[in-house]
């Protein structure tokens, strides 16, 4: 580092202590293996957040609008008005809606790979400018320059949108250091793929966070697929919570179909980061229904197997069953539906009449000039 | 339900010929040369199962096995080095890397390992590995997926740097780059996998099948690495391109009527100095034309060797387009990419000196 820190950072390292005689080291509360499983240990013994009517609906109307603007996303690929790569996240909406529900706003900070729409709509923001961001427009949130896979909101801490498969897990963590640098409370949210998670920079990532007892939520969205290539074909360990083990960084191990667990694993998840733990690692089980990208006919795994998790665990009709049980009526959820398809319609209204930016802009935001 | 997919067929060409696009022409080098040499193993993400995302390994793995044809995870600096211990071994690996967007991370093993083996072991081990990786823009692929890194490979001594332009050079050149004993960083132009695109993405893309050089005959066939291809004979005038250029700037020169002469690198490092400079003291006037980024891009490097070669022939200083020194953009792709009207008007800076 070129200059001395200002404070020196609140570096807690945990206290290990050898494991007691008579009980086992997974039933021992002072052994090292009972400390990498107590998360699990708490979440299977609560694995359902308690949601009020209002919550559960808005979760569930976060997930619509994630979905229907996936959906509408994709048409607008096959129009042309979308060009290049575009990854949409339906089947996963889960997994944003339900962790990011937990986040404290105003302090904490969040950073995705370029499968990034649902964690940018899961905060509320603008579909407009986020439609207006893949087709490329000035309008777009970050000026058309990023697309799809890079887009930015200083605003709610959201650290991006990269397409560089597992770089973002190591600027989670110089996020998470800056967080406790500056003892400002917050923690960092850093998603990542299981294909991603074979990158080298994940470990070197685990080792620092843990090394140093950064305030990170390591989070792998375990799809099944990297691109065409299945979980098993790539990884040798295929139970992404385990892999933080060796680096004392305890995993959990979660549904990322059911956003009420999720959101359960979330707050044992923060709450352990907060109160100083250090760094955890959440597997979220979940599917991406569609192809990789738009340009990908999934020739890889069977149509009965994508059918198979649409019937049985999808997100959002495991949401509506709720809502039906609760005594909300169809109606309303209609209502709901018309009107996100309504916002969505608009979204990509304004993307598709807003102007593309001026060739100008090629050289704005860049180092060097023209000579 | 198999990934792998099978072949298709070869075209046959009116002509009879055996017709292959740039994609198919690859498959068979890959082919032919797993069959005479079983050294030769090819592997990398999506590459082995599925057969590759551009489908450049399909068939390989059911032809030959999961042992020679393989998936990698995504783990681009553990590819290079695992490519890097095989090839001491005696082993010929021939990694893909998806894009060229994602080699960054496995830099440090080409250029501190691959690229050294043979001088700090005074030649007793050698790195006999072929890096294929697409490379290119004008597939709307923004920043991630549009990058031409070639300059950052031709400023390392110790790796070859080959960049064909039709299917029949890709699968000459990607043999003797296979069968060379040192690494060598085999650049497949994207844009021009599936047809010669010639800069126009308004109109219609033309098919390999009925480009000359689609002919690809079967079997065993080497292009010397370091030998350049005139693709166009002129007197008023050099270019100097390689990969998707080489089809855009030789276009322009026809329609514009110029009489230039299209020279088409083939391989960078080693460069064919001496075609260049018996074309440009012919000439008198040089245009380098590429996609990467300007400053320090090898187009930099062409300009100083032409001037230290040709210096008194010169007739009009040395013309560069290029892409431009900011990252490939998402959008205003075709304000970025160094198309027809770019070239013409440098053609016409050059003629009226
Ligand atoms: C360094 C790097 N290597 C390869 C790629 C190409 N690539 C893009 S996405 C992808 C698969 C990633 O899968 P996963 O991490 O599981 O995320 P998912 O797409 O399933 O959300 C690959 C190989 C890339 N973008 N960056
Ligand atoms: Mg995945």
């Amino acid at each position: 580092m070129a200059k001395s820190p200002k404070k020196a950072p609140a570096r807690k390292t945990a206290t290990k202590k050898a494991p007691a005689k008579k009980q086992t080291a997974t039933t021992n509360p002072e052994s090292e293996e009972f400390a990498l499983r107590n998360l699990q240990k708490a979440l299977e013994a609560k694995r359902h957040y308690d949601a009020s009517d209002e919550e559960l609906m808005e979760f569930y109307e976060q997930m619509l609008l994630i979905r229907r603007f996936e959906e509408r996303a994709g048409q607008l690929y096959g129009l042309g008005l979308i060009g290049g790569f575009c990854h949409l996240y339906i089947g996963q909406e889960a997994v944003a809606v339900g962790l990011q529900s937990a986040l404290d706003g105003d302090k904490d900070s969040v950073i995705t790979g370029y499968r990034d729409h649902g964690h940018m709509l899961a905060y509320g923001i603008d579909p407009k400018v986020i439609m207006a961001e893949l087709t490329g427009r000035q309008a777009g949130i970050s000026k058309g320059k990023g697309g799809s896979m890079h887009m930015f909101s200083t605003e709610h801490k959201f650290y991006g949108g990269h397409g560089i498969v597992g770089a973002q897990v190591a600027l989670g963590g110089g996020l998470a250091l800056a967080h406790q640098y500056n003892e400002d409370g917050g923690l960092c949210l850093a998603y990542f793929g299981d294909g991603a998670a074979n990158q080298g920079q994940v470990y070197e990532t685990f080792n620092m966070a843990a090394l140093w007892n950064l305030p990170i939520v390591f989070v792998v969205e375990n799809n099944g697929y990297a691109m065409g290539t299945a979980v098993k074909r790539s990884s040798a360990e295929t139970e992404f919570y385990r892999r933080g083990t060796a680096f004392r960084i305890p995993g959990m191990d979660v549904n990322g179909m059911d956003v009420l667990e999720v959101r359960a694993a979330a707050e044992i998840a923060m709450d352990y980061v907060r109160q100083g733990g250090g760094p955890v690692l959440m597997e979220l089980n979940t599917y991406r229904y569609r192809g990789h990208s738009m340009s990908d006919p999934a020739k890889y795994r069977s149509r009965e197997e994508v059918q198979d998790v649409r019937e049985k665990s999808d997100p959002i009709e495991g949401a509506k069953k709720v809502l039906l049980e609760r005594g909300v009526s169809e109606d309303k959820l209609k209502e709901i539906d018309k009107a996100i398809k309504a916002r969505v319609a608009e979204a990509a209204d304004f993307a598709e009449s807003s102007p593309e930016p001026a060739p100008s802009e090629l050289y704005t935001d860049v180092l060097v000039g023209e000579y | 339900m198999s990934g792998s997919q099978t072949k298709k067929k070869p075209q046959q060409g009116a002509d009879g010929e055996r017709r292959l696009n740039m994609i198919e022409a690859i498959n068979d080098a890959l082919d032919v040369m797993m069959e005479r040499d079983e050294n030769v193993v090819v592997f990398g993400e999506d590459a082995g199962y599925f057969g590759g995302v551009f489908r450049c390994t399909a068939g390989l793995q059911e032809k030959y096995g999961k042992s020679r044809a393989f998936d990698a995870p995504i783990s681009e600096c553990g590819i290079m080095g695992v490519a890097v211990g095989m090839g001491a071994y005696g082993l010929r690996p021939v990694p893909e890397i998806q894009f060229a967007d994602y080699i960054y991370p496995g830099y440090d093993q080409i250029v501190s390992e691959a690229a050294r083996l043979r001088y700090r072991s005074a030649g007793e081990f050698t790195s006999p590995i072929t890096i294929r990786s697409p490379y290119g823009g004008g597939i709307f692929g923004g920043q991630t997926h549009s990058q031409s890194p070639e300059a950052l490979f031709t400023h390392i001594s110790g790796v070859k740097t080959v960049i064909p332009s039709t299917p029949h050079d890709a699968k000459g050149l990607l043999i003797a780059a296979i069968e060379d004993n040192d690494p060598v960083l085999f650049f497949e132009p994207k844009r021009i996998y599936n047809g010669p695109f010639e800069g126009y993405y308004d109109k219609p893309a033309a098919a390999w099948r009925s480009h000359p050089d689609s002919a690809t005959p079967e079997g065993y066939y080497r292009i010397e690495l370091g030998k350049a291809n005139v693709v166009r004979e002129g007197e008023a005038l050099t270019v100097l391109a390689y990969g998707t250029m080489v089809h855009v700037a030789k276009k322009v020169c026809e329609e514009k009527g110029v009489d230039a002469e299209v020279i088409d690198l083939r391989s960078l490092v080693p460069l064919d100095i001496d075609t260049i400079e018996a074309s440009v003291e012919k000439t008198g006037k040089c245009l380098i034309v590429h996609e990467a980024s300007r400053t320090s891009g090898f187009g930099a490097e062409l300009s100083a060797l032409v001037q230290e070669r040709c210096f008194y022939h010169l007739e009009a200083p040395i013309e560069r387009v290029t892409g431009f020194d900011t990252p490939y953009p998402h959008s205003l792709e075709w304000a970025y990419f160094p198309g027809p009207v770019r070239i013409g008007q440098a053609i016409d800076r050059l003629l009226q000196e």
